[in-house]
């Protein structure tokens, strides 16, 4: 691997500078999406910005009888936030499904939203909780965040400074489908609310998405109407993790049983 | 770059996005942290930063500027003495071909110092993020939980 410069900004204009500045660089935080990337040389940037230590993306804390959450806190903090069980007891519940204890010591929401993988398993929660995502210089709701493979409404130069979940992220609730319970890539994850009517789910198209056609059932009471729309919303592959046939099936199968209980 | 390196202060020349996994390796010298899928599947590489269980190999050594890091070399007392948890694994037999062993024996005790009581479940998912393919894991599971205090 070539030596890639290595930048360690202040604070967060500080960052926002460097990033603007600096021609071909890449924001880095937990590294848990990007180290891998860098040493494999599927990406070549010519700088990393270092995010993990700042301050200012940090924190867990109460907003508007919901809750925000920093940027680069890592899953661990998640996991073991009262405030985050009390607000959203789902993303926890996902956290807990990220990797093992290496990865959650080290991964952040905002890496996984920036990331923008299909798979990520945090993203569903976060568009069935109607969540927003805070740069530097504005808010996006997560629903308009994911604009492509891999592909996210970010700026140049912009940056994820946290996430606010509203109040209504309580009622969400998730499931992950994969080949093991640690270290697994999800196969389909799911996140559903009730009120408001949403279901989203990863790894079932090139991005993370919001199921309308089921929502829309949902949203006027009708769970099997809800499930039947299901296959039409998604777009599922083939590919090493699963099937297409397979993910259609098991996200209908668990939608189901998400909203008999 | 300055650090603390198994309780000692430790100064290298690195490239700030280098892989703390090589600069243990091949900067500082200590092998005993492995490279197993250098991409975070595997565990064989974890270390400590200031007492939390990471994969060095998705850690930039930019990053522990400052930090406390711990590797295998670090986990028996200064005079050589193993820690119980390394005993246990000898004498349980939880190491077979070895590449494995320093992460195990790393993510196990961030585990102890953490839960020092761990259900065996609570093992199971503290070592959730560490491959083994010898041991079935069983002899593994078993010198953790010799060690609870």
């Amino acid at each position: 691997m070539p030596d890639v410069a290595y930048l360690q900004p202040r604070d967060v204009a500080d960052a926002v500078r460097v990033y603007r500045e600096t021609p071909g660089a890449r924001l880095l935080a937990g590294g848990t999406d990007l180290m891998v990337m860098l040493h494999a040389g599927t990406v070549r940037p010519r700088a990393l910005v270092d995010l993990w230590s700042l301050a200012e993306l940090k924190g867990i804390r109460r907003l508007d009888g919901g809750v925000e959450i920093g940027a680069a806190e890592p899953y661990t903090s998640i996991i073991g936030s009262a405030l985050v069980a009390e607000h959203c007891p789902a993303l926890v519940a996902a956290s807990r499904t990220i990797g093992a204890a290496q990865i959650q010591n080290r991964g952040t929401l905002g890496g996984n939203l920036a990331n923008a993988s299909p798979a990520g398993d945090t993203l569903p929660v976060l568009l069935a909780a109607d969540a927003v995502v805070v740069t530097d210089r504005r808010t996006i709701p997560v629903a308009d965040f994911f604009t492509g493979y891999r592909k996210t409404a970010l700026g140049a130069g912009e940056l994820i400074v946290a996430v606010r979940l509203p109040a209504a992220a309580r009622g969400v609730q998730f499931r992950k489908i994969g080949t093991r319970a640690a270290q697994a890539i999800s196969k389909v994850v799911i996140a559903v609310s009730r009120e408001p009517a949403r279901v989203a789910l990863g790894s079932v198209a090139e991005i993370p998405l919001r199921a309308r056609g089921a929502e829309a059932a949902l949203a006027r009471g009708d769970a099997a109407g809800a499930v039947a729309a299901l296959p039409s919303d998604i777009r599922p592959i083939d590919d090493v993790r699963s099937t297409g046939d397979y993910r259609r099936m098991v996200a209908q199968n668990v939608l189901e049983e998400l909203l008999r209980d | 770059m300055r650090f603390v390196l198994n309780g000692l202060p430790m100064t290298v020349e690195a490239p700030g996005s280098r892989r703390l996994l090589d600069v243990l390796r091949e900067t500082v010298g200590l092998t005993g942290t492995k490279e197993g899928c250098g991409e975070g599947e595997c565990g064989a590489c974890s270390v400590l930063i200031d007492g939390e269980v990471v994969n060095s190999c998705l850690v930039a050594v930019g990053q522990v500027a400052g930090c406390n890091v711990v590797t295998v070399e670090g986990l028996a007392a200064p005079d050589g003495a193993l820690s119980s948890l390394q005993q246990a694994f000898i004498e349980r037999g939880a190491a077979q071909c070895g590449i494995c062993t320093p992460g195990m024996l790393l993510a196990a005790h961030a585990l102890l110092q953490q839960n020092p009581r761990p259900s065996e479940d609570e093992v199971r998912v503290g070592l959730a993020g560490n491959l083994c393919r010898c041991t079935g894991y069983t002899k593994i599971i078993d010198a953790v939980l010799a060690c609870r205090t």
